[in-house]
């Protein structure tokens, strides 16, 4: 007759001590009852649903009902049990686990293993394989989850910054991920709490010591607000899917995680950014452009006629008419300004306001007629924003740069010049990319991929916008110096 | 600007690009004091659309000289800009990183000057990541097409992968709808990249200890969906550079980032469905020993949507089935429409100690309503006339709502697993 013994284990290793010596004495499965100290039902465990936590099983129970008489008598003694390498990786796992009945079906297997069944691991049907792999599971994607979901939290103590984490796994599995923290933050120190028990790195040995609640855990970090930023921003809003996130990131495991705060309200932002992003053309739209207007026949009347009609991009919305270039295609000179103006926008004709003025008076100064020069503009429409009755010129926005190209392309082509004449920065950077640095190049001719002879000046704008005495005069009279050279050239 | 701002605007812009991986780096870098890669990658987040967040995902700028089509971030685009200093993006990875927030570093760049120079700046980061912070995580760069070579071969000593985008499925498409860049400045770029890898390997074999490169390969991003293109060609490309050049990952971007959008789909098929049909036919050719004539044909060039690819495949050989569990070798198991890698090694392995009847397998947690049609076992047999009746497509495809359910909770997943 032999009764049952009762062996308390709280740990993997005290566990496979006592299996070990329970073997060499040849206790069967039955014979042996294991548990751990706080016996404890698990307060998390069933929420992921994959099985494993449910109780014992029949197996268990069955097995002591069994253990009555003479089971030890058919097992062999033996002296150094072998299992395979298999069995204590995955039990390692399984005794985290917070199935009180981990330990017997341990033992349970390895009795199996070193008795009748050394092939057991392979039949994945088997009852007790399947809650092993089951347990084991469930127990590497909480440690998995644990390595992912920790968050440090920067603090100063006398002895210098210090990380702390919070986190509350399902089962304990912190023994399992220590050494994967020391590792991973080698040079930092950090102290990991859990409710059960805490790990500790020093930058040269991992300890454990006792658990502890959150409030033991610094609430916040300098760094929460940033992560929270890249964590909005990251976020496409076009595409929502919540149930996959809970499933991944379980809600039980939100509130140590900072950027969870802010769920819903990017949830509310999503509509708003929908629309940014459609509105940028990440929609997929192909981006419009003019190219889609030009009419067969290139003379320049057609083209005029047809740039008249332009929908190429949404400034003609605002716009009173479309300004063309004017002026001979037999021109030596093409000179491009960014876009037209409020005067221009309603007379249809470009440079006809006041830097219409200033830009006559230096053609004249460099001994050119405006009719013997094509005046055009980067971009055909006027932009503008409103301010109080004024319409006030506002920079084109770059896709309307972009969507315009194709009517000065076709000018360029119908005109033929010797020499592009770009006014000002802005107009430059337009026709020329947006890399144009027009300081150190404004008056000397360069090879563009427009025109072998490309200049840069003024806009005759910036002679009115001068504010120092002597800059508009000064200004003035650089324009038509280069006006000069480009018709020399 | 501060980083704050600048890191709304460059994460933003990132958020467009498919791939999330930190995986495939196993070695640990001699003398990193901070960050480790131990082969699989982790998910520290998700976000609401139901993506993982693994690594700090951001333009260097996007800021950019070039105009294609497809992308947000092209010359001709209104989108607000910034620029990240070097140092800037070595703080916040570092800080970040210690925080266990991420994994490491995926840095890619709009084209700023030229493309040597836009590649210097990206290897500035990571190399003052590795030498002066002494950082062991993971880090991908994203190489700029045209930069020169020797740049390219920097980059993979500090990176764990390196990709370049061959953004669209043909050379053709380039030419339609990205003009500045050329597949062959691509294919040249990746064909460096794994003569540097394979060269790496060779020095190892002949017991060298050769220093890092991208040990966690290289990968690329297609995008789907912006020309007409079937997936026919986009497939025969996929194969092509996991063969040529040994990609560890192909991934497929859906064209539009919103829904319903791309117009050039039917409107019942929501575009993510196909962009889920394709990593399903990806992970067929590469773990399932498919070929790609079995999953596309000149006759039917695209994937069907209703079901998956190997459920098609399944219910275009129907003469071949039922397979016994029982009998049937490993590489055909793999062609039961429900069953996966993991399973079909279980049965295997378990047969050769018992016969598997059908209690077993519903142990395993197939699923069973779509495999019962397809599987034998001791005791289970599927009725012939199910297996042959023409309804058998409809009964395990998806309807418009089908189609729906499977977006929302299935297409995400896919760029993970591709399991089918």
């Amino acid at each position: 007759m032999s009764s049952v013994r009762v062996i308390e284990v709280e740990h993997f290793e005290a566990w496979r001590a006592a299996a070990r010596e329970l073997l060499r004495e040849g206790v069967a499965a039955g014979d042996v009852d294991f548990f751990s100290p706080s016996v404890q039902k698990s307060l998390f465990g069933g929420e992921d649903g994959d099985g494993g936590e449910s109780d014992g099983g029949g197996g268990g129970d069955a097995l002591q009902q069994r253990s009555v008489k003479g089971q030890g008598a058919v097992a062999q003694r033996r002296d150094t049990p072998t299992v395979p390498p298999n069995f204590i990786k995955y039990a390692r796992r399984v005794a985290c686990h917070r199935d009180e009945q981990r330990w017997n079906l341990l033992y349970r297997l390895l009795w199996r293993l070193t008795t009748a069944e050394p092939n057991l691991l392979h039949v994945a049907f088997d009852d007790d394989v399947r809650r092993f792999d089951l347990m084991a599971k469930s127990v590497g994607r909480d440690a998995h989850k644990a390595q992912a979901f920790v968050r440090f939290r920067r603090i100063e103590t006398e002895d210098g910054e210090q990380f702390v984490a919070w986190h509350r796994p399902d089962h304990r599995i912190l023994r399992l991920v220590g050494p994967f923290f020391s590792r991973r933050f080698k040079s930092m120190r950090w102290t990991i709490l859990t409710p059960d028990e805490s790990a500790s790195w020093d930058g040269a040995a991992l300890t454990y010591g006792p658990g502890a609640p959150a409030s033991a855990a610094p609430a916040v970090d300098d760094l929460d607000e940033m992560w929270r930023s890249y964590y909005r921003s990251i976020f496409n809003p076009a595409r929502i899917k919540l149930a996959m996130m809970r499933r991944e990131m379980p809600v039980r495991y939100w509130a140590a995680l900072p950027e969870t705060q802010i769920i819903p309200e990017i949830l509310a932002e999503a509509p708003a950014r929908v629309a940014a992003m459609l509105k940028y053309g990440a929609a997929g739209t192909r981006a419009v452009s003019a190219a889609e207007f030009l009419p067969e026949a290139r003379d320049l009347d057609s083209l005029a006629r047809a740039a008249a009609g332009c929908r190429g991009c949404e400034l003609c919305e605002r716009a009173t008419q479309t300004v063309f270039g004017r002026g001979p295609s037999a021109a030596r000179l093409v000179l491009v300004g960014e876009q037209p103006g409020d005067q221009e926008d309603q007379q249809g004709e470009p440079f006809v306001g006041s830097a219409g003025e200033v830009l006559n008076h230096a053609l004249a100064a460099a001994g050119l007629a405006r009719d013997e020069v094509y005046l055009t503009n980067a971009v055909k429409h006027f932009h503008w924003e409103p301010r109080g009755k004024q319409r006030l010129h506002k920079k084109p926005p770059s896709r309307a740069i972009s969507a315009c190209r194709s009517w000065l392309e076709a000018e360029m082509a119908a005109v033929a010049p010797r020499v592009l004449v770009c006014l000002g920065v802005t107009a430059a950077q337009a026709v020329l990319g947006r890399d144009t640095r027009a300081l150190k190049t404004r008056g000397v001719p360069f090879a563009s991929e427009w025109c072998e002879r490309t200049i840069i000046t003024w806009h005759p704008a910036a002679s009115l916008r001068a504010r120092i005495d002597g800059e508009r005069e000064r200004i003035a009279r650089e324009l038509a110096e280069h006006l000069q050279v480009a018709a020399q050239a | 600007m501060d980083v704050r701002n600048k890191l709304e605007i460059l994460a933003d812009a990132a958020k467009y690009d498919a791939s999330c991986a930190s995986s495939g780096s196993k070695q640990a870098r001699a003398g990193s004091l901070l960050g480790s890669t131990e082969g699989m990658g982790i998910c520290h987040s998700y976000t609401p659309d139901g993506r993982c967040v693994s690594l700090l995902k951001i333009l260097l700028t996007n800021y950019c000289i070039y105009d294609c089509k497809y992308c947000i971030n092209r010359v001709s685009s209104d989108v607000p800009r910034a620029r990240f200093t070097v140092d800037e993006v070595v703080r916040l990875t570092i800080e970040f990183y210690r925080r266990n927030y991420i994994e490491g570093l995926f840095l890619s760049s709009g084209i700023i000057q030229n493309p040597d120079y836009t590649m210097e700046q990206l290897i500035a980061v990571a190399r003052t990541l590795r030498e002066v912070h002494r950082f062991g995580g993971y880090i991908h760069l994203k190489t700029i097409p045209k930069a020169a070579e020797r740049l390219t071969i920097e980059a993979g000593r500090w990176a764990d992968r390196i990709s370049i985008n061959i953004e669209l499925p043909t050379a053709a498409d380039l030419v339609e709808l990205a003009p500045e860049k050329r597949r062959e400045d691509v294919d040249e770029a990746m064909g460096d990249i794994r003569e540097e890898i394979d060269q790496r390997r060779d020095d190892r074999k002949a017991g060298l200890k050769p220093p890092t490169f991208a040990p966690a390969g290289q990968s690329t991003q297609m995008i789907v969906g912006a020309t007409d293109s079937p997936d026919a060609a986009i497939l025969g490309t996929a194969t092509d550079l996991y063969q040529r050049h040994r990609l560890r990952r192909v991934y497929y971007s859906a064209f539009s980032p919103i829904p319903f959008a791309d117009d050039r789909l039917p409107p019942a098929s929501p575009p993510l469905v196909r962009e889920h049909r394709l990593y399903q036919a990806d992970w067929l050719l590469r773990f399932y020993g498919f070929k790609l004539d079995e999953i596309v044909t000149p006759a039917a060039p695209n994937l069907a949507l209703d079901v998956d690819p190997k459920l098609a495949w399944a219910l275009a050989h129907r003469d071949q089935f039922p397979m016994d569990v029982n009998r049937a070798p490993r590489e055909l198991l793999l062609r039961i429409p429900g069953i996966g890698v993991r399973s079909v090694n279980r049965i295997v392995d378990s047969r050769r100690h018992r016969a598997i009847r059908l209690a077993d397998l519903r142990k395993l947690r197939l699923p069973w309503r779509r495999v019962q049609h397809f599987v034998a076992a001791i005791d289970h047999l599927p009725r012939a006339k199910d297996l042959e009746s023409e309804w058998l497509r409809a009964r395990l495809g998806g309807n418009a709502t089908g189609l729906r359910q499977l977006d929302l909770f299935e297409a995400a997943r896919s760029a993970h697993s591709g399991e089918v």
